[in-house]
C-alpha cells in the first residue's frame, strides 16, 4: 500500500511548524511517531498533502518530575516511558499502561503527544489521562493554552485542539495512593475490548478518593466520576464494587464491532474494573 | 507527483544516496531501490514485524516509516548481521533448534532479536515471548524461536566471558 502523494517537511523550530500549519490550513497534519498515522495514510483513510514531521523540533522529549507534578514532552516515546525510572516509581501506573500498547517496535515510536491527541477510541494513552486529571499543554497562532484531558475528547478523532496548534506536553499531578492499568485485548498488540485506569487513595480501613477511567467503551475514552464516588467512605467491598461498576456501565456506551456486541462488552468493562479496582486498592 | 527529496541512509555500513517521492515507504527503498530484499513485506499493516530493521538503535516496522523519515539514519537490516560465510549466533542458533520453517519470518525476527539481546543480555522465556511480541510466525508456533534466542543468549554470553 502506498499513501497519495504529499509534500514532506521536518522543521527545526516550533515556529516553523506553525508557521508550516498556517499556511496549508486543513491540508496540513503534524506527525510525531507515525504509527496511527501512516498506517492511515498508506490505507488513503488520511489524506494529508502536507506531513510535518516533528522528529527535529527541540524541547519535546523531556520527562520533568516535579515535586507535585510531572510534564511529559509530546515526543516522549512509550518506549521511553517505560525505561524511566524516575517515572516507574514517581507514577507507576505510566509504565504499566504503557506495557500494554501495541508491541515492542511500535513503543519505540509511539508518543504520548500523539496518542493522546490522535482522538482514537481505541487509544490507551487518553483515559489514563483523565484517570490521572492531566492538562494537555497545546501551542497555536494565538499562543499557548492548556486543555484538561477530561474536557479534551468530543467523538472519534474530535478533539478540543485546533487544527492549527500543536501539543507540546502532558502535566499530570503527582499521583497518589494504588494504582492499577488493567486491559482485555484479543491477543498482545492489540487495542483494547475493555480497559480501565484506576488510581485510589486510601486512608486506614477507607477509600478516601478514587478516579476512574475506561478506554474503548464509548466513542471518547470515559472518565466515570461516579464510579469513582461509589467507592468513597467504603472498604471497597463486595458492595462497593458492585455499585462502581453499575454506575461505570450508567457512563458508557460501547458499539457493537469485530471485538464484540454490546451485551459482551459491557460485560467485560465490568470484569476489567472489578480487576482494576482490587489491584489498585492492594496497592494503595 | 510531488518534489523528489534527497535522502542519505547509512544502510548496513554503506553510505545511500538517492532521489524519492516522500511517500516512499524505508521498505520499498531497501527492497527495491537498494535490492536489499531480507527484510520483508508480510502484512503491510504494521502488524507482523516481518520487515523490521534497526534504525537509529530502535527495532521499526520499515512498513511503516517513510524514507524521507529516515534520512540520515543508520539502519541495519539482516543482511548487514551476518552472512552465509559468517553466520550471527542468532542465525546458527534458529538454524539448529528449528526456529524456522518456511523463514518468511525470520529476517524481521532475527533482526528484532539482536536488539532484544543488547537490551537484555540474558531473557527468561517470558521476557523473550513478550519483547519479540511485534513478530508473528505462521509455521513455528513459537516454541523453536523462544529456544533458539535463548541459545544464542547463552552462547554469546559464554563467548563474551570467555574473551574477558
Ligand atoms: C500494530 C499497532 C498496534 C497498536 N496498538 C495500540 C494499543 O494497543 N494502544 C494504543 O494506545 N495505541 C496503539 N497503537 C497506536 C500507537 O500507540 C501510536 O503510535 C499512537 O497512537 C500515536 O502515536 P504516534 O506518535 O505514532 O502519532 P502519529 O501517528 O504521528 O500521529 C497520530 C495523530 O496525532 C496527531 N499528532 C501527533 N502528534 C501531535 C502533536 N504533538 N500535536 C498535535 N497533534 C499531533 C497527528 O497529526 C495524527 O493525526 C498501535 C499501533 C500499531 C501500528
Ligand atoms: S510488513 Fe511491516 S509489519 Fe508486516
Ligand atoms: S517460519 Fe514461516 S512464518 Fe515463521
Amino acid at each position: 500500500m502506498i499513501p497519495a502523494v504529499f509534500e514532506y517537511y521536518r522543521p527545526k523550530d516550533m515556529a516553523g511548524v506553525l508557521s508550516l500549519l498556517e499556511e496549508h490550513g486543513d491540508d496540513a497534519r503534524v506527525m510525531a511517531g507515525g504509527h496511527s498515522l501512516i498506517p492511515l495514510m498508506k490505507l488513503r483513510m488520511a489524506d494529508v498533502p502536507h506531513l510535518i514531521d516533528l522528529q527535529d523540533v527541540g524541547g519535546l522529549s523531556g520527562i520533568d518530575i516535579g515535586s507535585d507534578s510531572i510534564r511529559i514532552g509530546a515526543m516522549v516515546t512509550q518506549s521511553d516511558i517505560i525505561d524511566h525510572a524516575g517515572l516507574a516509581s514517581a507514577a507507576p501506573i505510566l509504565r504499566e499502561a504503557a506495557l500494554q500498547i501495541a508491541d515492542p517496535q511500535v513503543r519505540y515510536m509511539g508518543t504520548v503527544g500523539g496518542n493522546v491527541a490522535n482522538g482514537d477510541p481505541g487509544n490507551d494513552m487518553p483515559g489514563l489521562m483523565q484517570c490521572l486529571n492531566a492538562t494537555f499543554a497545546v501551542i497555536g497562532p494565538d499562543g499557548e493554552r492548556d486543555i484538561p484531558a477530561r474536557e479534551f475528547y468530543e467523538a472519534a478523532y474530535m478533539t478540543a485542539r485546533e487544527d492549527e496548534e500543536v501539543l507540546t506536553a502532558v502535566t499530570i499531578p503527582l499521583p497518589r495512593g494504588g494504582y492499577a492499568y488493567e486491559k482485555q485485548k484479543r491477543k498482545i498488540g492489540d487495542y483494547a475490548t475493555a480497559a480501565a485506569a484506576v488510581q485510589i487513595v486510601r486512608d486506614g480501613d477507607t477509600c478516601a478518593s478514587a478516579s476512574i477511567a475506561m478506554t474503548n467503551l464509548s466513542d471518547t475514552p470515559i472518565y466515570s466520576e461516579e464510579a469513582g464516588t461509589a467507592l468513597v467512605g467504603t472498604s471497597v467491598d463486595d458492595a462497593a464494587l458492585k455499585a462502581a461498576a453499575t454506575a461505570m456501565l450508567g457512563d458508557i456506551d460501547p458499539t457493537e464491532d469485530n471485538r464484540g456486541p454490546v451485551a459482551f462488552k459491557n460485560h467485560v468493562a465490568g470484569v476489567i474494573l472489578r480487576r482494576a479496582i482490587e489491584r489498585a486498592w492492594s496497592r494503595a | 507527483m510531488s518534489k523528489k527529496m534527497h535522502i542519505k541512509l547509512n544502510v548496513n555500513g554503506k553510505d545511500e544516496e538517492f532521489l524519492a517521492e516522500p511517500r516512499e515507504l524505508l521498505i520499498y527503498t531497501l527492497r527495491e531501490r537498494l535490492n536489499i530484499t531480507g527484510p520483508h513485506i508480510g502484512c503491510d499493516t504494521s502488524h507482523c514485524g516481518a520487515c523490521t530493521v534497526t534504525i537509529n538503535g530502535k527495532s521499526v516496522k520499515s512498513c511503516t516509516m517513510f524514507a524521507a523519515q529516515a534520512d540520515g539514519a543508520e539502519i541495519t537490516t539482516i543482511e548487514g548481521i551476518g552472512g552465509a560465510d559468517e553466520l550471527h549466533p542468532l542465525q546458527t542458533a534458529f538454524k539448529e533448534h528449528h526456529g524456522l520453517q518456511c523463514g518468511f519470518c525470520t529476517p524481521g525476527m532475527i533482526t528484532r532479536a539482536t536488539k532484544l539481546l543488547e537490551e537484555n543480555p540474558d531473557p527468561t522465556e517470558e521476557e523473550i515471548r513478550f519483547g519479540m511480541a511485534g513478530n508473528i510466525c505462521r509455521c513455528t508456533g513459537y516454541q523453536n524461536i523462544v529456544k533458539s534466542i535463548r541459545a544464542a543468549a547463552a552462547e554469546m554470553n559464554a563467548a563474551k566471558e570467555a574473551a574477558e
